[in-house]
């Protein structure tokens, strides 16, 4: 992909928060950027890639990000790595230790919470890093801020020798507004250093530095006091005070023109003076923020009284709707309701679904059909499996859990669970980010699991981002690649135990578990089929189904390719006397490319190629361009 | 001081086109020279979810989500879709919906029933609807994805925007990318302004 040439500065842009972020990392000189993909923070990198004269990379996964971030700075660049909150988790080891060492170039770490869980397994709090780690938190409230924030975070970074924690939740990643860039800064590394007692972290060496580290705290608590990114807005009625960060500081203008607010965009260390001296303005004064109460604790502590969560909710987006009910019932002295009643449910629900031909269905499908068995499942859209029609997934917690858990349910299976199969489905791209040190484990530990490895060649879930099993970095160029099946048995898998299957091929694979559940040792099948959302598929004609040989039977609906369309059910009584439910379906072939998944369970032989394609739906066919 | 703030939702689902009809929008009101916020959930949505797409603009934009019960205008790029987001407009605002149906695999498994009359439902919620066909007029004209652009048409005259800056945003975007696209988008637009004006007429 070649380089974009970016827009002017000074100019009026319409950017997304992640898209500020990656412009003010631009501007600001950074020479090495990595990430690993995750909603809502994805599109820094994706964005950043196409910029010219910096080095980008998708990592295997945020630790490895981290480190390739750290390693530039070590050289004197500015660097910058981006991830959702979850993964500054598995980055943790690395910040947590150089925060001892402090760093050389300018490092910054964004990182994006999904502030109402639009897509993750958790909603947590990362600015506990900052107080965790003892670094600074910036906190922008839309994409303006973003880009001034991510660019006062290099100079913050490097004034101090400290990371700098950029913290975004998915209300500033995927909110457009306008954004004026500034100049860009050309910054040349100043050369490594060799200085073992600063970048040698052996107890010796740590434990001169952490005085140092608090010291630096300090210094950044007077930054914070005097940061022009700490800025009172707002009207004048002293009747009620904000203190606010993030996006919820915009909700609260909005909310309540009328009163003082202080905005922090230098968070933590908070600057409790300037918070003081606005307690002591106005009547009452209201904590802010999305999700934990974690500024409001530090105000209690420090004497400052105040409201926060006795109010407020601790979960979710802290919006207009949300912030207006809850300071009427303070001015009229009403507790927190325990729960808001919920909004009446008109319509059917609309979960997110696979995609027409996925090669996942064919997975599902088939695990669906197996009976004692226990799933042990992964993160990516194959978690989708768990829903509808399949419920064929039982666990998913974390990246990569599904291999040690599926050893642990191995482990600690009693009587009850004696006669079942342990199954656990990873995909390539988690399998790669956290799952082959679980796959080791399975083996040396002589662990009886069966491992469904869905190579689709791509982070489905995210956009179809490469890795290392699609053999093309995050340009689209070609580089090593992957080999699953080797590496696999390089961890302990003998290749008897390798199998490679096509998905889209119900009867092989059903085998091919059927089998490989029954031995007792641990397997690995590999589906090898792409993500119907990347170049690498090809579609094939589309089906259709002749109505008068449709049975009604439903076996199709099962699969849960949603170009399978009921058009009429009827009810029937069988020989038995026994009352059936039956459903006539139709193929959307505007949608459909022919994966023949359906076409497998139909007894009837009801389906069969479409000879004219009839556009009949309103979504884009797989492989199309969108 | 929100008075002076235009609320617009666009509903429907993934793959639909609902973040780039917004996007377009929120281009035409940035050439009027607006403060403009664009909001989205996506991330799951992408995968045949429910989508919406807040589009905010005024003298000052802060916040960019718009709360129940205060949008100006609702989008509908699915009838059903169109229904289940009713709640958030302001007393007296109305419904511009596509009577094109998506029915997902939970429907279809027979698990949910999909609304008979996704249209009706809005009128009997005491909401002024304006039903375009915009899936059929699509296909006539040869190309399902244009769907976008007559529903974009169909919006025109329900906007506090002049008519030829939206049709300009809409055509200027094509004229980028996709230039051999142009002059069917044009049709298209005009086809989708045409029928609105006719269900608002009835």
């Amino acid at each position: 992909m070649s380089a974009r040439h970016p827009a002017p500065a000074h100019s009026r842009q319409f950017l997304s928060g992640n898209e500020a972020v990656a412009r003010a990392a631009w501007d600001a000189g950074v020479r090495v950027a990595a990430a690993y993909p995750g909603t809502p923070s994805t599109e820094i990198l994706e964005v950043l890639a196409r910029y010219p004269d910096l080095y980008t990379e998708w990592s295997v996964n945020e630790k490895v990000s981290l480190e390739v971030a750290l390693g530039a700075s070590m050289m004197g660049a500015r660097a910058l790595c981006a991830m959702k909150h979850v993964g500054l988790n598995v980055a943790s080891d690395a910040l947590m230790t150089l925060t001892v060492t402090g760093v050389e170039g300018g490092l910054v770490i964004v990182v994006a919470d999904d502030v109402g869980m639009s897509s993750s397994q958790n909603e947590q709090d990362s600015r506990f890093w900052g107080r965790f780690a003892h670094l600074p938190v910036l906190e922008p409230a839309d994409s303006q801020e973003a880009y001034a924030l991510t660019r006062a975070a290099f100079a913050i970074s490097e004034q101090f020798r400290s990371a700098v924690i950029v913290r975004l939740t998915t209300r500033i990643c995927h909110v457009k507004g306008l954004v004026t860039p500034g100049e860009r800064e050309l910054v040349e590394p100043r050369g490594f250093d060799k200085d073992p007692a600063r970048w040698v972290m052996v107890p010796g060496h740590a434990k001169p530095r952490l005085p140092l580290m608090f010291e630096r705290e300090a210094a950044l608590r007077e930054a914070a006091e005097a940061s022009m990114f700490n800025v009172l807005e707002g009207g004048t009625d002293t009747e009620l005070g904000f203190v606010t960060s993030g996006p919820a500081g915009m909700h609260v203008l909005e909310a309540f023109p009328d009163a003082p607010v202080l905005r922090l965009g230098f968070s933590y260390p908070p600057p409790l003076e300037r918070i003081r001296a606005l307690a002591s303005s106005v009547k009452r004064l209201v904590v802010v923020e999305e999700t934990e109460p974690l500024l409001e604790t530090e105000l209690k502590a420090a004497g400052i009284a105040c409201h926060g969560k006795d109010i407020l909710p601790r979960l979710g987006e802290l919006a207009p709707d949300v912030l207006k009910p809850a300071i009427e019932r303070l001015r009229r002295g009403e507790p927190l309701p325990r729960a808001e009643p919920a909004a009446p449910q008109t319509v059917f629900p609309r979960p997110p679904t696979l995609c027409v031909a996925c090669p996942h269905l064919g997975v599902y499908y088939t695990l669906s059909q197996l009976r004692n068995v226990l799933i042990s499942g992964d993160i990516g859209c194959y978690t989708l499996g768990a829903g509808h029609p399949w419920n064929a997934l039982d666990t998913c917690i974390s990246m990569g859990a599904s291999m040690g858990m599926a050893l642990g349910m191995d482990k600690g299976r009693g009587e009850k669970d004696a006669n079942k199969k342990i199954v656990a489905v990873i995909g390539d791209s988690t399998f790669m980010h956290m799952g082959m040190q679980g796959l080791l484990d399975i083996t040396w530990n002589r662990g009886n699991v069966t491992i469904l490895l869905l190579d689709n060649r791509a982070v489905g879930m995210t956009g179809g981002q490469d890795n290392p099993g699609s053999g093309r970095d995050i340009h689209g160029e070609e580089t090593a690649r992957v080999d699953f099946a080797k590496l696999c048995e390089a961890l302990g898998v003998r290749r008897e135990r390798i199998r490679k299957v096509d998905p889209y091929e119900l009867p092989t694979l059903f085998k091919a578990l059927r089998e490989e559940t029954r031995i007792e040792e641990p397997s690995v099948i590999i589906t090898d089929r792409p993500c119907v959302l990347i170049g690498d598929y090809r579609p094939t004609p589309a089906y259709r189904v002749i109505d008068d040989k449709c049975t009604g039977c439903g076996n199709c609906i099962d699969v849960g390719c949603p170009a399978i369309h009921v058009t009429r059910r009827e009810q029937a009584t069988k020989p038995s006397g026994k009352v059936v439910d039956l459903a006539f379906v139709r193929i959307d072939t505007a949608a459909c490319t022919g994966c023949g998944l359906c076409v497998q369970p139909c007894a009837p032989e009801a389906i069969v190629h479409a000879r004219t394609v009839q556009p009949l739906s309103f979504v884009p066919r797989p492989g199309s361009a969108a | 001081m929100s008075a002076a703030i235009t609320n617009i939702l666009v509903c429907g689902i993934g793959g639909q086109g609902v973040m780039t009809a917004t996007e377009i929008l929120a281009e035409a009101a940035l050439s009027l020279g607006f403060d403009v916020k664009k909001t989205e959930v996506a991330g799951m949505s992408q995968r045949g979810g429910v989508v919406t797409s807040h589009l905010r603009f005024g003298e000052r934009v802060r916040s960019p989500q718009i709360a129940p019960g205060e949008a100006d205008l609702l989008v509908g790029f699915e009838a059903a879709e169109a229904l289940r987001w009713v709640h958030m407009l302001r007393p007296g605002a109305s419904v511009l919906a596509n009577t094109g149906r998506i029915v997902p695999p939970i429907v279809n498994g027979g698990r949910f029933d999909y609304p008979d009359d996704p249209i009706a439902a809005i009128a009997a919620l005491g909401r002024t609807v304006h039903a375009i066909d915009a899936s059929t007029i699509a296909r006539e004209l040869g190309e399902i994805r244009l769907g976008n652009t007559v529903m974009l048409g169909a919006v025109v005259d329900h906007l506090p925007l002049p008519a030829d800056v939206l049709e300009a945003a809409v055509l200027e975007r094509f004229a980028r990318r996709k230039p051999h696209l142009l002059d069917l988008n044009r049709e298209a637009f005009t086809r989708g302004r045409r029928a609105s004006a006719r269900t608002s007429a009835a």
